[in-house]
C-alpha cells in the first residue's frame, strides 16, 4: 500500500491534528490515547470530514487536494470504513445491511462476491436476522463484511474490538487476520491495545495531541 | 349524504389534502434546519414558525392579500388560467397548509436531529448518493416522528378557522368546514346541528392527536 498523508491539518477543539506521513504498511496501526484525533484522521481520509489543508493519495489517485480544491465525495473513493460502534442501520435486516454497498457484479474474480465474503467470515447463517438480535461479535463480524462488500481499496478500523472481553476478542481476531491474508486489502487499523497491533498489524503510527510521535511510525 | 355529512367529509379531504401538499416542502424544510447551518437560518426558521404564534386571522389577511384577485398569486392564476383562489376549496387549502406547515416541520426537525448522522456517514462510504441516504436511511430511522408530525399536521388542519374564514369566507357547499359550521351554527341558534358537528370535531380530534402520541411513544430503533 501507498497512502500519502501530507501536510494534513484540521483544527480540533483542544489541538490541530497536524500529520505529514507516507504509509506503506499492509496493515498499519494508528496507536494513541483516547483524544489524540485518530478517529477524525479516519474520517478525513474517508471524506467525511473537511480539512483546512490536505494532501490525501492512496496508491496513484488523489482523494483530497485542498491546494487544488479537490475533494472525492465519500461514495467516489472505495474506503471501507467500520467506526467504532460500528453503525449497523438498525432498521434492515443483517442481510440488506451486507447487500448495502456490494457490487454486482462482484470486481476481482468473485473474491469480494457476497458468497465468499460470508464464508470467509462465517455469517451466513445470520443473514435473516436483525442487527439488534446479533451478539457482540456477531456485530463486529457482519460490519467487516459489509465494508469488505463494497471491495474497497483501503479499510479502515476503528478500533474494531473496543468494548470486547478478552475471550470474545481472541475469537474476532483470527477473523481479522483471515481478512488481511484472503483479500489482501490495506488496512489502516486504529487500537489501543499492543496485543491486537502485534497480532495484525506490520507498520505502527503514534498519535498523540494531533502530532506523529517521532519515531513512533515504526515497524510493529 | 346529509349537509352536516358533506361539510365533514369535505373538512377531511381537504385536510388530508393539505397534509401531503405541506409533506415534501415540510421535510425539506426540517431536513436542512436539522443537519445543516447556514446564513440567515434562524431568520427561516422563525419565518416558518410565525404562523404558529401570529393571530389566525392576521396570517388569514396576508392570505387574502396573496390570493385575492388583486394578490401576486391570485392575480396571476386568474388572468392567465381564469382560476380563482380566494374563496373556494383552494383557499380553504391554502389556509390549512400554511397553518400546520409549522407543526410539521417541528415534529420532523426533531425526528431527523435524533437520527445518528454516523449512520448518514457510513452509508456514503458504502457507495450511496445523498437522495439514497435520505430516502434508505434518514426517513425510515425518522419516520414515526414524521408521521408523528403528520398526524398533528391534520389534526391542525382539521381544527383550522381563524385564517381560513378571512381568504375562504364560510360558503355553505363550498368552504364551509367543520370548526366554520359550528360557529356559524351557534350564531344562528341552532344548538343541535352545533353540538353534533362538535362531537364529530372532538372525536376526529382525539383520534388524531392519540394517534400522533402513539406514534411519538414507539421505542425508536
Amino acid at each position: 500500500m501507498s497512502l500519502l498523508l501530507k501536510n494534513i491539518s484540521l483544527p480540533l477543539a483542544d489541538f490541530v491534528l497536524q500529520v505529514d506521513v507516507e504509509l506503506a504498511g499492509q496493515v498499519t496501526a494508528i496507536f494513541g490515547p483516547s483524544g489524540a484525533g485518530k478517529t477524525s484522521l479516519l474520517d478525513l481520509i474517508a471524506g467525511l470530514r473537511r480539512p483546512e489543508r490536505a494532501l490525501i493519495q492512496l496508491e496513484q489517485r488523489v482523494l483530497t487536494d485542498t491546494a487544488r480544491g479537490l475533494a472525492l465525495p465519500p461514495r467516489e473513493r472505495q474506503i471501507g470504513y467500520v467506526p467504532q460502534d460500528l453503525a449497523l442501520f438498525p432498521h434492515l435486516p443483517v442481510r440488506k445491511n451486507l447487500l448495502y454497498g456490494c457490487k454486482t457484479p462482484a470486481p476481482r474474480d468473485g473474491l469480494f462476491s457476497y458468497e465468499h465474503v460470508a464464508a470467509v467470515l462465517e455469517i451466513g447463517p445470520l443473514a435473516g436476522r436483525g442487527v439488534t438480535e446479533l451478539s457482540g461479535g456477531e456485530k463486529q463480524r457482519v460490519a467487516l463484511a459489509r465494508a469488505l462488500l463494497t471491495s474497497p481499496r483501503l479499510l479502515l478500523l476503528d478500533e474494531p474490538l473496543a468494548g470486547l472481553d478478552a475471550a470474545l476478542k481472541a475469537r474476532i481476531i483470527p477473523y481479522l487476520a483471515r481478512v488481511r491474508d484472503e483479500f489482501q486489502v490495506p488496512m489502516l487499523y486504529v487500537s489501543h491495545d499492543r496485543q491486537e497491533i502485534q497480532a495484525l498489524c506490520d507498520e505502527v503510527m503514534e498519535l498523540e495531541r494531533g502530532q506523529v510521535l517521532p519515531r513512533a511510525k515504526e515497524k510493529a | 349524504m346529509s349537509q352536516e355529512w358533506q361539510i365533514v367529509w369535505f373538512t377531511a379531504w381537504v385536510s388530508a389534502l393539505s397534509t401531503l401538499l405541506i409533506l415534501p416542502a415540510g421535510l425539506a424544510a426540517a431536513w436542512l434546519l436539522a443537519r445543516h447551518d447556514w446564513r440567515g437560518k434562524s431568520l427561516v426558521e422563525t419565518l416558518i414558525m410565525l404562523p404558529l404564534v401570529m393571530p389566525p386571522v392576521a396570517t388569514g389577511l396576508i392570505l387574502l392579500k396573496v390570493l385575492g384577485r388583486r394578490g401576486v398569486l391570485g392575480g396571476f392564476m386568474h388572468d392567465k388560467f381564469h382560476l380563482d383562489l380566494a374563496f373556494t376549496w383552494r383557499a380553504v387549502l391554502a389556509a390549512q397548509a400554511v397553518m400546520s406547515f409549522p407543526l410539521l416541520v417541528m415534529f420532523a426537525r426533531t425526528a431527523f436531529a435524533g437520527v445518528n448522522p454516523r449512520f448518514e456517514q457510513i452509508a456514503r462510504t458504502l457507495g450511496a448518493g445523498e437522495w439514497r441516504v435520505f430516502f434508505s436511511i434518514t426517513v425510515p430511522l425518522a419516520w414515526r416522528g414524521i408521521v408523528g408530525g403528520m398526524i398533528l399536521a391534520f389534526a391542525r388542519a382539521l381544527g383550522e378557522f381563524g385564517a381560513t374564514i378571512m381568504v375562504a369566507g364560510n360558503i355553505p357547499g363550498r368552504t364551509a368546514t367543520l370548526s366554520l359550521s359550528i360557529y356559524e351554527s351557534v350564531q344562528l341558534g341552532r344548538d343541535a346541528a352545533a353540538f353534533r358537528l362538535l362531537g364529530i370535531a372532538v372525536v376526529l380530534a382525539f383520534a388524531a392527536v392519540w394517534l400522533g402520541g402513539w406514534f411519538l411513544r414507539q421505542r425508536r430503533v
